[in-house]
């Protein structure tokens, strides 16, 4: 994940078109022909952020405008729709994006959520005009892809700019323990304590596991001082 | 009571978790939770493979098997990663002279009070999903017996992990991955948003959200999103009665 950001920001160095970087380098590396990437906030869909293509940029108009589809789903259980064959499996689930899907020459797709937990910021859909799943080290590429996409996006919400490629899948429980802890102290929502914890952490240079902790344990406040990072 | 009697009631506690609504992160939890009761260990930790080449811990009873897990992830070494790499079980594993082997871990897990360690594959045919990690304190090792109960325990948070679908379906265990590694972050930033709300620690704040779920019949992951949502007031989750 590290990598693909930093290929991202490389070519967009004020951070602004990082969605599209991101959603084109998914195309280039992936084996499908188009990648689409909605925002997505608690009231729901909130809009496109990047299509590579046309194709892409119709299937997700498609499903904002039905309320249905992988991409819908996908977003509302939070967990991954895979769906290698569209023309055996979506007529049934979705009838109405099943046939706009097929008409547009899309036979595959494969929606993941970009969340972080109980946070959900969006989802990222690939697309492709062939029936077939991906390999597993494919799926390792394409979660490598929504986890960087869940990290620009959040801070995107926020307002922030993308600091520092660290995990937002972060393995240690105190970081999201902490996220908890801030959003109370703050009286903020856990995407906007998330991006505090992570802002703060950057501006003291130091690990983001180190300030979670202080947090647990009281050293560390965030409703005392006004410091929105 | 009778070993066996327990064994059943344990194997009917969890097939009876997995109904319809079921709740991946809770059940793995309850079961790292039985498996230390049946098999006669202190300690219990599950990891699993987060489809990005890496393990995570999502499921662990005390905080030290969950250091102990966590250390092994970030120094890369040690049993429960040679189980996930190999898929053979790495059991009665004697910390005393284990030092050359895994240097590292070795000495973590002696400082953590352990004197055993050991490894069981979650396993669906030649792929390995996680490993399910036993610490024992003391001088016994693991009976043939008590590793088959371990290993059926294994065996049965693969299958719910795939729940009662087509065990062939590489698509519906890639999203079942994918939930319960979210569920288990849903649940640390509702422990964290009770622990404030309520000041109480972290642990005291996961006993509460499990209770409550228990109590009133709802899943482990719907409570930590109420509680994460404000829709779940902390004065309507008790303190735990400890009825031992």
């Amino acid at each position: 994940m590290e990598e693909i950001l930093r290929a991202a920001w490389a070519g967009s160095p004020d951070g602004s078109d990082l969605p599209t970087r991101l959603a084109v380098a998914c195309a280039r590396a992936l084996p499908v022909s188009g990648v689409g990437m909605a925002l997505m906030t608690d009231e729901g869909p909130a809009g496109l952020i990047a299509a590579t293509d046309g194709a892409a940029l119709e299937l997700e108009e498609l499903q904002f405008t039905l309320g249905e589809g992988p991409c819908v789903d996908a977003s509302r259980a939070g967990r991954p729709v895979l769906q290698p064959d569209l023309a055996r499996t979506a007529p049934l689930r979705w009838p109405a994006f099943a046939g706009g899907a097929l008409d547009a020459g899309i036979r595959a797709v494969f929606a993941f959520p970009l969340r972080v937990g109980a946070i959900r910021v969006g989802v990222l859909d690939l697309y492709r005009d062939r029936a077939g799943s991906l390999s597993a080290d494919e799926l390792a590429e394409a979660l490598s892809f929504a986890d960087a996409a869940t990290l620009v996006l959040l801070h995107a919400q926020a307002g922030s700019p993308v600091l520092g490629a660290v995990a937002v899948l972060d393995e240690r429980a105190e970081v999201h323990q902490a996220t908890g802890v801030v959003s109370v102290q703050a009286a903020v929502g856990l995407a906007e304590a998330l991006v505090l914890l992570r802002a703060r952490a950057f501006a003291e240079g130091r690990p983001l596991g180190d300030l979670a902790r202080d947090v647990l344990d009281g050293t560390v406040d965030f409703g005392s001082v006004d410091d929105s990072g | 009571m009778a070993r066996e009697q327990r064994l059943a009631e344990v194997f009917v506690e969890l097939a009876d978790t997995l109904v319809e609504e079921f709740d991946v992160v809770d059940f793995l939890q309850v079961l790292t939770e039985r498996c230390v009761e049946l098999v006669d260990t202190d300690a219990a930790g599950l990891m699993l493979d987060d489809q990005r080449g890496r393990l995570q811990v999502v499921a662990y009873t005390d905080e030290p098997a969950r250091l102990l897990e966590l250390f092994e992830l970030q120094k890369a070494e040690g049993p429960c990663l040679d189980c996930f790499a190999t898929g053979e079980v790495i059991a009665n594993v004697d910390l005393t002279g284990s030092a050359a082997r895994w240097p590292v871990f070795t000495e973590a897990a002696l400082r953590s009070g352990y004197t055993y360690s050991h490894a069981l594959p979650l396993r669906l045919r030649s792929q390995v999903l996680g490993a399910l990690n036993l610490f024992t304190v003391g001088r016994q090792t693991l009976t043939d017996d008590h590793l088959a109960v371990a290993q059926g325990m294994a065996d049965i948070a693969t299958i719910g992990l795939l729940h009662e679908r087509a065990l062939h379906d590489q698509v519906l265990l890639a999203e079942q991955l994918q939930t319960a590694l979210h569920s288990r972050i849903l649940i640390e930033q509702a422990k964290g948003v009770l622990s404030a709300r309520a000041d109480i620690s972290v642990s005291e704040a996961f006993s509460r959200m499990r209770n409550h779920a228990r109590r009133t019949g709802q899943q482990l992951t719907s409570v930590a999103d109420a509680v994460v949502a404000g829709a779940l007031d902390h004065s309507e989750l008790q303190p735990v009665v400890d009825r031992r």
